[in-house]
C-alpha cells in the first residue's frame, strides 16, 4: 500500500517541479545574469529584482508543493526509489516543457538520453 | 563558462545530494506521515536532520536559480544530474538501503543517459521571446550557450 502512496507522491513531485522549473527558468532569464548583476549592483539589487518578478513567486509555490510531496514520498518509499524516480522523470518532463514553453532547442541526442533515463526509472520500479 | 560558473553547477550537485540524504535520514526517524495528522509536518521540520537538510537545500536553490540566470534549463539539469547516482550510492553505503540488481541496472541507465547528454556539445540557444535583438551566443569549451542581455 505504501508503494502506491510513494508513486502518487512521485507523480505529484514531477508535475509540481516541472511547473516550478519552467517558471523559475523563465523568471531568471528575465532577471538576467545574476553574477554580473551582483558585481555591478550588489546583493540587494539582485534580490529585489528576483523578488519583483511575479512568475518567480509562482515558481516558488510550485517548488514548495514539490518539496512537501517529496517529504511525504520519502516517508513512504526508499530514498533510492523516490529521489531517482521523481528526479529523472522530471528531467524528461522538463525537456518537453522547456521545448514547448521556453522554446529551448532539444536535440535528438537529448531525446535518446531522456529515453535512456526513462528506461532506467522503469527498471528501478521493478 | 567560467570556473566560477562550473563551481555553481558543482554546488547544485553537492548541496542537492547532501540535502536529500539528510532529509531522508530525518524522515526515516519520524516514520510514516499521515494525511490525517498534518501537525506531523510541522514536527518534521523540528527534527535536526530535517533542519540541516532544508538549510542545504536552500543552498542548492540559491545555486540553482543563479545558474538558470545564465544557462538553459535543458543545460543545467543534465549537467547536474550526477547527483541521482550519488544519492543511490549514499543510500546504499551509508544508510544501508538494499538495492536490487535490476535497480542497479536502472541507476546505470540513468547515469548513461546523463553522460550522453553532458558529453555532447549542447546547442541549446533559442530565439528569445522578450528581446530577440539583445540575445547573442557565446561559444566556450565546445558548448554553445544562450546568453541574453536584458539591459
Amino acid at each position: 500500500m505504501n508503494e502506491i502512496y510513494a508513486w502518487a507522491a512521485i507523480a505529484l513531485i514531477i508535475l509540481a517541479s516541472t511547473t516550478g522549473d519552467v517558471l523559475l527558468s523563465y523568471s531568471m532569464k528575465h532577471v538576467g545574469d545574476v553574477g554580473e548583476l551582483l558585481q555591478r549592483r550588489g546583493l540587494a539589487a539582485v534580490l529585489g529584482r528576483v523578488l519583483a518578478t511575479p512568475t518567480f513567486a509562482l515558481g516558488l509555490l510550485a517548488m514548495g508543493v514539490a518539496f512537501y510531496s517529496l517529504l511525504f514520498g520519502l516517508s513512504w518509499g526508499n530514498l533510492s526509489l523516490v529521489v531517482p524516480a521523481s528526479a529523472s522523470l522530471t528531467f524528461v518532463a522538463n525537456a518537453l516543457a522547456a521545448r514547448i514553453f521556453l522554446r529551448e532547442r532539444v536535440s535528438r541526442r537529448r531525446w535518446i538520453a531522456a529515453l535512456l533515463v526513462a528506461a532506467g526509472v522503469v527498471l528501478m520500479a521493478l | 563558462m567560467t570556473f566560477r560558473k562550473y563551481l555553481v553547477l558543482a554546488g547544485i550537485t553537492a548541496f542537492g545530494t547532501a540535502g536529500d540524504s539528510l532529509l531522508a535520514r530525518g524522515m526515516k526517524q519520524i516514520g510514516s506521515l499521515s494525511l490525517h495528522n498534518l501537525s506531523g509536518l510541522l514536527l518534521a521540520i523540528l527534527n535536526p536532520w530535517v533542519t540541516v537538510g532544508i538549510l542545504l537545500l536552500l543552498g542548492f536553490f540559491a545555486c540553482y536559480i543563479c545558474s538558470l540566470s545564465w544557462a538553459d534549463l535543458t543545460y543545467v539539469l543534465p549537467a547536474t544530474s550526477l547527483g541521482y547516482v550519488l544519492v543511490a550510492m549514499i543510500a546504499h553505503f551509508i544508510f544501508h538501503e538494499v538495492i536490487s540488481p535490476t535497480r542497479w541496472l536502472g541507476i546505470t541507465l540513468i547515469a548513461a543517459g546523463v553522460g550522453f547528454v553532458a558529453a555532447s556539445p549542447s546547442v541549446t540557444f533559442s530565439h528569445d521571446q522578450n528581446s530577440p535583438d539583445a540575445s547573442h551566443d557565446a561559444v566556450s569549451g565546445g558548448r554553445v550557450m544562450k546568453r541574453s542581455n536584458y539591459e
